[in-house]
């Protein structure tokens, strides 16, 4: 009863405390946390299955697992890592951060914030659920193409839903992210003063809204295909498996693009702080920001080289493809240009960044080699890819969150990280990623294609390697937990403005950040 | 460049590897250093970069990959150089002071054009492959081919001789109870034969799901879909055998149906096609025969390992939740008829394939009688290929004819 009056009483200024804190915060910073520690359990739990891949990949043979199981695990992997770590991570950011850079005292739609965040647990609990089913966890691969998808058994449908659910949440938290964005900035914050972290989320969010329901399309045509005795991609009732491909990857390559603008958003908030120089050419950060979310809607089909069409059209994505080189290289040269003459200190989240920026442009090679499409007939599905977007992903939009996480960390706790353990984690991670995911280029070169449990005896030894690799970077992240935790728990106080170059509202605000911020709107000058 | 290539065409067999399988790891990553730094030929061994072209399309692919990987060093050199002095050079711990520019416009104009520059570059000489590889006038022979889980089909549209192509490699060395072969993986019963020299038009479908056939020594990849033909081709330059995978996720045994193409000579490729078509005709005898129930049953179980056994397992007793168990199963110790149907139509909506136009009546009949004799299920029942065309109606003679032809 008591607890009941006292809650009551701290309803104008405070929260319900314990389980139901969380279960009913409209506050973006409790949502920001929630979005956060899911994203990390989702990680841990994908990677796991990846390290089960890797131990079974380490020699050919059949050793732990069996062909379909392997599967599984490979579909699950990209699904879980997607859907629930890369995204769900963003997502925490945004609600963290957008508040607190544009001078607002919380997201437009806080009670939609708080429903957005948890129809994600459940989401998540219904795919992994699946693993207990008859028949195993879905195992047609993340991207789903019928006519395999339309074989399985029920945990296909129960993913299919698990998928709705996540893309309700994303376009959810996307028309709140928007809506703040455009709505409740500070006087003076005109949008082109808005941090580039800012900047990126808008324009992912708008990214989000145009393709999710494209995706949520796709899925529902295989549900009904699999349940309602409808054709779309049956070819003996009239319908075209090559559709889905093409409507699959309207949605997925944008998709490509919600997962790394925000990475790109964050390493730009980073990097001027540790150069203590203002970021180089912001206003054609914007713009090659803005290029290359519009240019990805033209190019889905480079993802389909072999799947055969006409020339004229292989000509079109192979030239569109290659087109968003030129915003992505400009972004590099400005970062590059950024570090330039300045004054540079290298703390656990500018070593994350300047990472980003060395592994992501590898990635972006390979994917200039990709672009090729003579040559992306030869490497399409095998390792090579896989090395791709690996470079992409995890030395791209992983990194940008490990980067981010140490940056803000200290804001948001009111304490220091240790430096030293930091940097552990730092160099494990980048030398152990690239043992993982460098011998790939050459697997797939060499001709292995990917999704097979098992090789031939030629792809052994870069095969050893990358399981060497994978079991490095996987144990380092827990590395990552102890530290998260400690910093939690304790550690030296942080100042409000935690880093010598820091620019920008969050580091006028004090360190923890306050539970409400900004009641008072700032004003920019 | 050219030189190199030629070396590496001349010393080398095709992309065969010579099945050092120990060597060290390192050693190769030396190679490969060694080869970026002075593009040194004549290594026999190539499992670091593209294989050794066995066509025009494939060294033109090969060619293109190593202009642009060239042309990402040039930008490395220039983009890391510069990042790496500033990491260097401009630190405070060296008391570098930052200056204050954060933009250019001539800069920020030079930076786009150039890279745009430089891709209209690579763009033109890929356009010129891209168009050559969608060229497929004027074949000297054609070829179907059709993906299955998990195999291949090759129809000889020319000379009207089919077969199907499985993995060979033997279960336990796979299961590691066997050392491993060569070319483990990539072995097949029945190679796809060609003549060399000769432009090879391949018209690919699928039967159940979407798979891809990929030859790399011929830079041809190309999704076989179910419903619909596409087309492809290629004219391989040398004799020899060549060796490649499926490329799109099928399902559970994606990555054990190989392809393999053996190149031979027009002369041993016309002896080769004599021979399939004698068999071909000595498999339309044996619909007419009836059997004893000991040899439909040695030929079931033949039949069953090649065709049955990836899902319903050589025990029979399927894997739970995914695929049926055969030993002890309803349909195959029910009533014949049905299990014969289900055999020729399959069960829509599933994994089970309608064997009706894969396999001859005499096979079909064998694998019935196997099924149903083997295990637990020890039911006595055989059946007859005259049987099995009748349960096939007006279709019989039709519908066997792939196999038969």
């Amino acid at each position: 009863m008591s607890d009941a009056a006292h809650a009551h009483d701290d309803h104008s200024h405070g929260h319900p405390s314990g389980i139901m804190r969380w279960l009913t915060t409209t506050n973006h910073k409790d949502i920001g946390t929630m979005y956060l520690w899911f994203a990390l359990i989702m990680l841990f739990s994908a990677g796991t299955m990846a390290l089960l891949i890797r131990a079974e990949l380490f020699q050919p043979g059949l050793q732990l697992t069996n062909p379909d199981f392997f599967n599984q695990l490979t579909t699950m992997h990209g699904l879980i890592m997607i859907f629930g770590a890369i995204m769900p991570a963003f997502s925490g950011f945004a609600n963290w951060q957008v508040p607190l850079m544009i001078g607002a005292p919380d997201m437009a739609f806080p009670r939609m914030n708080n429903w957005a965040f948890w129809l994600l647990p459940v989401a998540a609990l219904m795919l992994m659920s699946s693993f207990l089913l008859p028949g195993g966890a879905v195992a047609g691969g993340w991207t789903m193409y019928p006519p395999l998808f339309i074989q399985g058994g029920i945990s296909y449908d129960l993913t299919i839903l698990a998928v709705h659910i996540m893309g309700l949440s994303s376009i959810m938290g996307s028309i709140n992210i928007a809506t703040t964005i455009l709505n409740m900035r500070a006087p003076g914050l005109t949008l082109m003063k808005m941090p580039l972290f800012v900047w990126t989320w808008l324009i992912t969010a708008y990214l989000l809204i145009a393709t999710m329901p494209v995706l949520a399309g796709a899925v529902t045509m295989l549900l009904t295909d699999r349940n309602f005795g409808t054709h779309f991609f049956n070819a003996a009732g009239g319908g075209d498996p090559v559709m889905f491909q093409h409507i699959f990857w309207f949605f997925g390559h944008p998709e490509v693009y919600i997962l790394i603008l925000p990475a790109f958003g964050i390493v730009s908030q980073i990097i001027p702080t540790f150069a203590r120089k203002p970021l180089f050419g912001y206003a054609s950060m914007v713009y090659a920001t803005a290029s290359i979310a519009i240019l990805s809607f033209t190019v889905w089909a480079h993802h389909m080289f072999s799947v055969g069409m006409p020339a004229a059209a292989q000509l079109f994505f192979m030239f569109s493809t290659m087109l968003i080189a030129v915003p992505t290289g400009v972004k590099i040269f400005n970062w590059v240009a950024t570090m330039w003459k300045g004054s540079l200190t290298f703390e656990t989240p500018m070593l994350f960044a300047i990472a980003f920026v060395c592994l992501f442009t590898i990635g972006g090679f390979s994917g200039l080699v990709l672009a090729i499409a003579p040559v992306d007939i030869q490497l399409q599905d095998t390792y090579y890819v896989v090395a791709h977007f690996h470079y992409v992903l995890v030395s791209g939009a992983l990194f940008s969150i490990f980067a981010g996480i140490y940056y803000w960390l200290p804001k948001w706790t009111g304490h220091m990280y240790s430096e030293t353990l930091g940097k552990w984690h730092f160099w494990l991670s980048v030398i152990g990623m690239n043992i993982l995911f460098f011998p790939m280029h050459f697997l797939g070169l060499a001709g292995m294609p990917r999704r097979i449990p098992d090789y031939a005896l030629q792809f052994t030894e870069f095969n050893q390697l990358a399981t060497v690799g994978a079991f490095i970077f996987g144990f380092s992240q827990l590395i990552f937990l102890v530290l998260v935790l400690k910093t939690i728990k304790g550690g030296a106080k942080a100042a409000d403005r935690v880093w010598e170059g820091a620019e920008g509202l969050e580091w006028t605000l004090p360190s923890p950040a306050p539970y409400h911020t900004f009641e008072t709107a700032p004003v920019v000058k | 460049m050219q030189r190199y290539h030629n070396l590496c065409r001349d010393t080398n067999n095709g992309n065969e590897r010579t099945g050092d399988a120990m060597k060290s790891m390192w050693q190769r990553a030396g190679m490969a250093g060694a080869a970026l730094a002075t593009s040194q030929p004549a290594l026999a061994e190539y499992a670091y970069n593209l294989q050794i072209p066995a066509s025009q399309v494939a060294q033109d692919v090969f060619d293109l990959h190593n202009l642009i990987m060239l042309v990402c060093l040039g930008i490395f050199v220039v983009v890391f150089g510069a990042m790496f002095y500033s990491l260097l050079k401009h630190r405070k711990s060296l008391g570098h002071k930052a200056a204050h520019f954060h933009e250019n416009t001539t800069v920020e104009i030079i930076w786009t054009v150039i890279p745009f520059v430089i891709l209209v570059g690579m763009a033109y000489p890929a356009a010129k492959v891209v168009i050559d590889m969608k060229d497929t006038t004027s074949p000297d022979l054609t070829v179907k081919v059709t993906g299955y889980q998990w195999k291949w089909g090759y129809d000889y549209l020319n000379d009207g001789i089919s077969f199907y192509s499985n993995l060979s490699t033997p279960r336990e060395q796979i299961n590691g109870t066997a050392a491993k072969g060569e070319h483990y993986l990539l072995e097949v019963d029945e190679p796809m034969v060609v003549p060399v020299g000769k432009r090879v038009r391949l018209l690919l479908t699928a039967n159940d799901v979407i798979h891809s056939w990929w030859l790399p020594a011929f830079g041809v990849k190309q999704d076989a879909i179910p419903g619909f033909i596409r087309d492809t081709w290629f004219k391989a330059d040398k004799i020899g055998t060549y060796r490649g995978q499926c490329a799109e996720l099928c399902g559970k045994d994606h990555g054990f149906m190989p392809i393999v193409v053996e190149v031979v000579s027009e002369e041993d490729y016309q002896a080769w096609v004599a021979k399939k078509k004698g068999a071909a005709q000595a498999a339309v005898a044996d619909n007419a025969k009836s059997f004893e129930i000991a040899d439909l049953v040695a030929r079931g179980e033949k039949v069953y390992q090649a065709n049955c056994a990836a899902c319903h397992q050589a025990n029979g007793m399927g894997l739970p939740g995914v695929f049926p168990a055969i030993n002890g199963s309803k349909v195959a110790t029910g009533p014949i008829a049905d299990h014969i149907n289900v055999v020729l139509n399959g069960r829509p909506g599933t994994a089970m394939a309608a064997f009706a136009g894969q396999l001859s009546d005499a096979d079909i009949a064998a694998v019935v009688t196997y099924q149903r004799n083997a295990w637990d299920n020890k039911t006595g029942d055989l059946a007859q290929p005259a049987e099995i065309a009748a349960a096939r109606g007006g279709a019989a003679s039709e519908a066997a004819a792939p196999a038969a032809q």
